[in-house]
């Protein structure tokens, strides 16, 4: 099970975070710390994967985004990967070609597709098209109502 | 901060043409939104920033609690809210706003309602805690808090015709089920009815429900391995293809839940055999997410009951992993490997170059995950090089939780040398240790071994290395480890004749005097005080002990001691209370009290009231009161999570102080202080070890049963540091030292070396003699020859097993050659070691006196000595020679090794170095 996802850029500033199981605001404080400066400090050519208190995590970087994954410790790693690969795909194919800015200025949008495809820390539904019918729905809702 | 938007702007040049493209066309300049982001991006400094945005949520909560703000505001303050509470900045006010927003709305504006309120609170937060009077607020809370709501609601929508909805209602039964089990209970058989949805997606989501309770479905294998078998096969619509894979995720969410209903249970794990081979046969496409298919399927492979070919294929499948030049994945082998190698050890010997590869990785992850396979194949041969490498991790470590880890796992296997190992746990370690370690360490003392003769010496060096540990700088130890010392110097120092109760007793008092030391140690230290003096000089440090100690602020300390006081003065009850650690019965305790029984019947009847256990004493105050004091329970249930961990441990349980300071001083001592109360105690340490864990020496043991019925002339010859069936191909030399860290390290991992011999019938007043010869055919440092004398006596027949430990050097045989011929030998020989060996003299004919001890000793022949250098050769009994090149430098002998035999070195050389050893 997925604990929480976390964006951020390379100077530490948090982008998005979503969080799977309760936590205080404290506690979230703490991981979103230990998380930048721990994947931050991570070396070029170093495995995707640390360990943290007894949770696993997993990241990756993407242009100057850091997607940043915590999963329970016999969670398997590789999938992780591809986890957050497919979130990147889904918002490269909703905005077109995503940069940082995207996911500043929309980030309700990131989290919507976010809610998507993940759903109580689990995948939901892995097909691009599917998310996206999902998404483009609601905007063509949106354009109706104003 | 300008600078975040310079650098996006330079890695993604096609930012400019942002306002064509579709999702982005809606990335509006003008939104109030966009006008903060910018604003803040402008700013240079935090206290900037925090004034700007106190400003924005100033504006924001006279937005929101304006009853003129239209929904479609609402929605975008509560988009702007969010942003600041991304930041760091509490909105709090705006939660209720969210909730009304989620509950009032069009779909749109709810859905922005909904998005908030998971973001803002969750089934902790103390908001939702003082909603709970508001009634009609509450469904909504569950709804989006808990992303599920009632039962019924969700179970209705089981039935909804979309199948996305279908979808979420499983999924959000399944969070329901992970927060309260139970409540869900009375509708399994709807998620039977999920599990047959017509759309794989819903039966995809019903999976993470059976993988919760899959045991009590076995019934349900078939159909698991039918649904595998159609993914596998592309059964699936192209939608669920992931990278033209198709449907990665539900194929390991599959192998998971039949990992777990295989397990143990042959005739369940027969139905999944073919399919399993299937998975491995078709994950062949080289990308990441077949790699991961075939991990969870490697891992549902050696879960299972075992089949033998598909064993075969998982292994060959680590290996891909472990030799793969992506990082990541040579991670996931070294984790895979960690898992199979404690049912197949042998695996690590094929890898064992690339493990002590990465055991040098620049990467920690990596190496940590080095350490963790180690751990699994600790064996008595190789266990100091591995606890060796693990503190050597453990010093550089900064993070606790690794610390804590780890320090458990070298505990874990530092029995079999005991002393070294845990002092460098205890002083590196320090109070970072789990209490139970400290306590299972002591309990492996006091209880000992079989033979007392062991025990003796093992306490005796423990009264040893403390004392001289004692005399240095006492300064840095951590106070645990000065407990287990002052808990062996009590009970273990007159073991050693020669040393005065008196010099403990200096030493000890050191202890007491220093600062650092906590009241427990101290605690600690008063009572193994008690239990040394004997003697005047150490009743006289007693005395002034406790002159010190009698003004303290701690009534323990004041207890223990006054307790020192009386005893140090009354031998007789001394040696009473606390007998010499002699007798190897634990005490009894009688936990009734019953021996207090007359004391007590006595101030019965001299009108004291009779005793009431403390909770009745409560209640009955509680009755008294007419107001309680006492809070109130919370009254909605809070469960803490599990990844808060703390970090360190609350103080030991093992104090003695603890649990008797309440009672009389003579209750004290007869309950429990000379052994430490270790009923309760949970036994961890034993002869084999740690108990709870099986070792992996064991199972090589009992994996390697020699067959008495195999043929005399069967040689094998097996070795620790290769496997037999990938032979060594020839190294470099810079490899040298890693081959010589591999042999240590896998050394007891392969087969034991084990030739049957003989099997004989001996009738009465008959002798018989059965002749063998053996020869060699893998050389290792000992061969064993086993045996198994069967014969009949008065109709019962007996059996009786023998051994017999045959040293390589039986074998090995002159050899003579000549100069030439060795020179022309020794090039074309591949199999090399090196290493320096002690002289035996120091003088003049050193070497000619070192080399005539090996003559002797190993049956070799020296072929000639030219100045500092002397070339020598052997052979094994038939025609495999072995040449050794020595020659002097600063002081050792510096031996060559080579041979065409590949462990045939390594042996020789053990051997040499045994025969310099003994002189």
């Amino acid at each position: 099970m997925m604990r929480f996802l976390l964006l951020f850029s390379r100077q530490g500033k948090l982008r998005l975070q979503k969080w799977y199981t309760p936590l205080s605001e404290r506690e979230k404080k703490k991981i979103i710390r230990d998380m930048t400066t721990m994947v931050l400090a991570r070396q070029p050519r170093t495995c995707n994967f640390l360990h943290w208190k007894d949770l696993k995590i997993i990241y990756k970087r993407y242009a100057s985004l850091y997607f940043c994954l915590g999963v329970e410790s016999e969670e398997n790693e590789l999938l992780g990967l591809e986890v957050i690969h497919r979130y990147v795909e889904l918002l490269d194919k909703y905005f077109g070609n995503v940069c940082e800015l995207d996911i500043i200025f929309n980030f309700e949008k990131a989290y919507f597709i976010l809610d998507e495809f993940l759903m109580s820390g689990e995948i939901q539904e892995t097909s691009k098209q599917t998310i996206n019918r999902c998404i483009e729905n609601s905007d063509m809702l949106q354009e109706l109502s104003y | 901060m300008s600078d975040v938007v310079e650098k996006t702007l330079t890695a993604l040049p096609s930012l400019l043409s942002l306002d064509s493209q579709p999702g982005s066309a809606k990335l509006s300049s003008t939104s109030k939104l966009g006008a903060l982001i910018r604003g803040i991006t402008e700013l240079t400094s935090k206290h900037e920033e925090e004034k700007l945005i106190q400003r924005e949520l100033a504006s924001l909560k006279d937005q929101v609690s304006s009853p003129n703000t239209s929904m479609r505001q609402m929605k975008e303050a509560m988009v702007r809210a969010i942003y600041c509470e991304m930041l760091g900045y509490e909105a709090s006010f705006s939660y209720i706003h969210a909730i009304k927003l989620a509950q009032q709305g069009s779909i749109l504006d709810k859905r922005v309602g909904y998005l908030a309120v998971t973001l803002f609170l969750n089934e902790n937060h103390e908001f939702v805690l003082t909603c709970y009077d508001y009634k009609h607020i509450i469904p909504i809370i569950i709804y989006c808090v808990y992303d599920t709501c009632n039962t019924p609601l969700v179970e209705e929508k089981l039935n909804h015709p979309k199948e996305i909805i279908r979808r979420k209602a499983v999924l959000a039964l399944y969070k329901f089920y992970l927060i309260a089990p139970n409540q869900v209970q009375h509708i399994h058989n709807r998620f039977r009815k999920a599990l047959c949805d017509k759309d794989p997606g819903v039966m995809f989501a019903s999976l993470h429900i059976y993988l919760q309770m899959i045991k009590g479905y076995k019934d349900l294998t078939a159909s698991f391995v039918t649904i595998l078998k159609q993914v596998v096969s592309g059964k699936l619509p192209m939608d669920f293809n992931y990278h033209s894979v198709p449907a990665p995720w539900l194929q390991i969410q599959l192998l998971r839940i039949l990992s777990i209903l295989g397990k143990n249970d042959q005739s369940t794990s027969e139905i999944m055999y073919d399919v399993l081979d299937e998975s491995l046969k078709r994950a062949e496409i080289n990308h990441n997410i077949t790699y991961a298919i075939l991990y969870e399927c490697v891992k549902c492979i050696y879960t299972i009951y075992p089949k033998t070919d598909l064993l075969e294929k998982a292994a060959k499948c680590i290996g891909n992993f472990v030799l793969s030049s992506k990082i990541n994945l040579k991670y996931l082998g070294l984790k895979a490997l960690t898992y199979v190698v404690q049912q197949d050890p042998k695996l690590a010997l094929q890898h064992q170059m690339t493990i002590i590869e990465c055991l040098d990785h620049p990467d920690v992850i990596i190496k940590r995950e080095t350490l963790e396979l180690l751990f699994r194949i600790t064996n008595a041969q190789n266990i100091t090089v591995i606890v060796e490498k693990m503190l050597e991790f453990l010093h550089q470590s900064k993070d606790d939780h690794t610390t804590i880890d780890l320090v458990g796992k070298v505990a874990e296997i530092a029995e079999k040398y005991p002393l070294q190992t845990m002092n460098t746990v205890f002083s590196l370690g320090g109070d970072m240790i789990q209490p139970d370690i400290p306590n299972s360490f002591l309990k492996l003392l006091s209880e000992g071994f079989e033979s007392e003769e062991e025990n003796k010496k093992l306490r005796l060096f423990a009264v040893d290395s403390y004392i001289l540990l004692l005399e240095g700088e006492t300064r840095n130890l951590p106070q645990r480890f000065l407990q287990v010392i002052s808990w062996v110097l009590g009970e273990y120092s007159h073991l050693r004749n020669d040393l005065d109760p008196a010099r403990v007793m200096t030493l000890l008092t050191k202890l007491l005097e220093m600062r650092q030391t906590s009241s427990e140690t101290k605690t600690w230290v008063l009572m193994a005080m008690t239990k040394l003096c004997s003697g005047e000089a150490s009743v006289s440090i007693a005395r002034s002990v406790c002159e010190d100690l009698s003004s303290s602020m701690d009534t323990v300390q004041r207890q223990r001691a006054h307790e020192l006081l009386l005893l140090s003065q009354d031998r007789a009850l001394r040696s009473q209370l606390l007998p010499l650690c002699s007798d190897p019965e634990p005490l009894e305790v009688d936990s009734s009290l019953s021996f207090l029984d007359a004391f007590v019947s006595e101030a019965l009847a001299a009108g004291a009231a009779p005793y009431k256990p403390p909770h009745q004493r409560q209640e009955e105050l509680a009755q008294q009161k007419a107001l309680s004091l006492e809070p109130y329970e919370l009254s909605l249930p809070i469960n803490m999570s599990s990844s808060c961990v703390t970090g360190r441990q609350s103080p030991t349980l093992m104090s003695v102080s603890s649990g008797l300071s309440g009672d009389s001083a003579e209750l004290s001592h007869k309950g429990g202080s000379t052994t430490l109360k270790l009923e309760g105690v949970k036994r961890v340490w034993g002869r084999e070890g740690y108990l709870s864990k099986k070792e992996p020496v064991e199972e090589v043991a009992q994996a390697e049963i020699p067959s008495p019925l195999s043929s005399p002339n069967q040689h094998t010859g097996a070795s620790g540091t290769s496997s037999n069936t990938h032979p060594p191909i020839p190294t470099p030399e810079p490899e040298q030292e890693k081959q010589q860290l591999a042999s240590s390290l896998f050394v007891g991992l392969g087969s034991q070396s084990s030739l049957c011999l003989v099997r004989a019938d001996i009738y009465a007043l008959h002798v018989a003699v059965f002749q063998y010869s053996l020869s060699v055919i893998r050389p290792v440092v000992h061969f064993e020859v086993m045996g198994m004398l069967s014969y009949q006596s008065s109709h019962k027949s007996h059996e009786v097993e023998f051994t017999y430990k045959l040293p390589l050097t039986n074998f090995i045989r002159p050899f003579t050659v000549s100069t030439e011929q060795y020179g022309a030998m020794w090039l074309a020989f591949s199999n090399d070691t090196k290493q320096n060996l002690n002289l035996v003299t120091d003088g003049q004919d050193s070497l000619t006196d070192t080399l005539n001890v090996l003559k002797g000793k190993l049956n070799l022949h020296i072929v000639e000595i030219i100045g500092m250098e002397g070339i020598v050769a052997c052979r094994l009994a038939q025609d495999q020679p072995c040449l050794l090149h020595c020659h002097i430098h600063a002081g050792t002998l510096a031996v060559w090794l080579r041979s065409p035999v590949p462990d045939l070195p390594d042996s020789l050389l053990y051997h040499c170095q045994r025969a310099l050893e003994g002189t």
